[in-house]
């Protein structure tokens, strides 16, 4: 069961990697990148590493996602 | 053609290192000597029921300030880098309206999220989280706040004041640990208290609580700063 979850916690955690870079949207780029933060988060979870998982969740899929969006935002206002 | 093949040689050579990794991982089941020590010896030195507190603000406090001390540093830079001058701010930029639902939930969550980053440093010495968790849970507060009302202004003052005398206490703490105790940043200063209560593992949840509003000023002072930049003239 743990293996399983795992596995897919992996797949889905390379998909969105992958996704990050090739996705012609940057907007979901962006989603894409805080979701491999996501699955990284619940993989320190299920590895009883709580302290590392609210760190990552909180920063790495919440502040970091946001900062992005910002500084999207920002090239778009200097590039119409 | 050339860079292709260099991508390829890259990736070979990465593959290698990890293989180098992974042949000479055999899981081992026990801990190895410092960690054996701290398993051992953690509970009855520094009294934290989260051995990963205990560590990381008594046996490696030292590392923890360099932390803050980084993180206080990027801030800076980030404020130094991204100020703008009077003449580049747009007096009102173009914001889109934001939804009824985003203003109304925003006023019911932020202060809960305000309170879980609270109970999270507080109890850092007991459950698994701390000074750098809650003070991250503070900030996505704050950033719900600007997501909310985009042109809500944070008050450099209040957070510059926040963080300042946070930094100071923590630093004193650990003086007064060199005064008082074993040595610097040692928790003993305090009683330690009976093990797994609140008010237990000496001076951790004070300097945990002192942590948590530095990096949680911090954060928020770096997302007010990127937001404010917002503002400035296309050109």
């Amino acid at each position: 069961m743990f293996i399983a979850i795992a596995i897919i916690l992996a797949i889905v955690s390379i998909a969105g990697a992958i996704m990050a870079i090739h996705h012609k949207k940057l907007s979901v780029a962006i989603i894409a990148s805080g979701l491999v933060s996501l699955t990284a988060s619940v993989m320190f979870l299920l590895l009883a590493a709580p302290d590392v998982a609210l760190t990552e969740a909180s920063i790495g899929s919440g502040l970091t996602t946001i900062i992005f969006f910002y500084a999207l935002n920002k090239i778009r206002n200097n590039h119409d | 053609m050339i860079k292709k093949l260099l991508i390829v040689g890259l990736l070979a050579g990465v593959a290698f290192m990890f293989y180098g990794l992974l042949i000479s991982y055999n899981g081992t089941e026990t801990l190895t000597g410092l960690g054996s020590y701290y398993a051992q010896n953690g509970a009855r030195e520094v009294g934290a029921a989260n051995l990963v507190s205990s560590i990381v603000v008594t046996y490696r406090g030292l590392d923890t300030l360099g932390e803050v001390t980084i993180l206080f540093l990027a801030a800076a830079i980030i404020g130094f880098v991204l100020k703008l001058k009077k003449d580049e701010v747009l007096e009102a930029r173009p914001v889109r309206e934001t939804s009824e639902l985003l203003t109304s939930a925003s006023q019911v969550i932020v202060p809960v999220i305000f309170l879980v980053g609270v109970y999270i440093f507080i109890n850092g010495h007991l459950t698994p989280g701390g000074g750098f968790q809650g003070g991250a849970v503070i900030a996505s507060g704050v950033l719900l706040m600007l997501l909310a009302n985009p042109t809500m202004h944070i008050s450099h003052n209040i957070v510059a004041t926040i963080e300042s005398i946070s930094g100071i206490a923590f630093v004193a703490i650990g003086i007064l640990g060199i005064v008082l105790a074993g040595g610097f940043l040692d928790n003993r200063l305090l009683p330690l208290g009976e093990f797994g209560t609140l008010l237990s593992a000496g001076a951790i949840p004070l300097i945990y609580i002192f942590i948590g509003l530095k990096v949680g000023a911090e954060l928020s002072n770096i997302i007010g700063t990127i937001s404010y930049n917002q503002n400035e003239k296309p050109n």
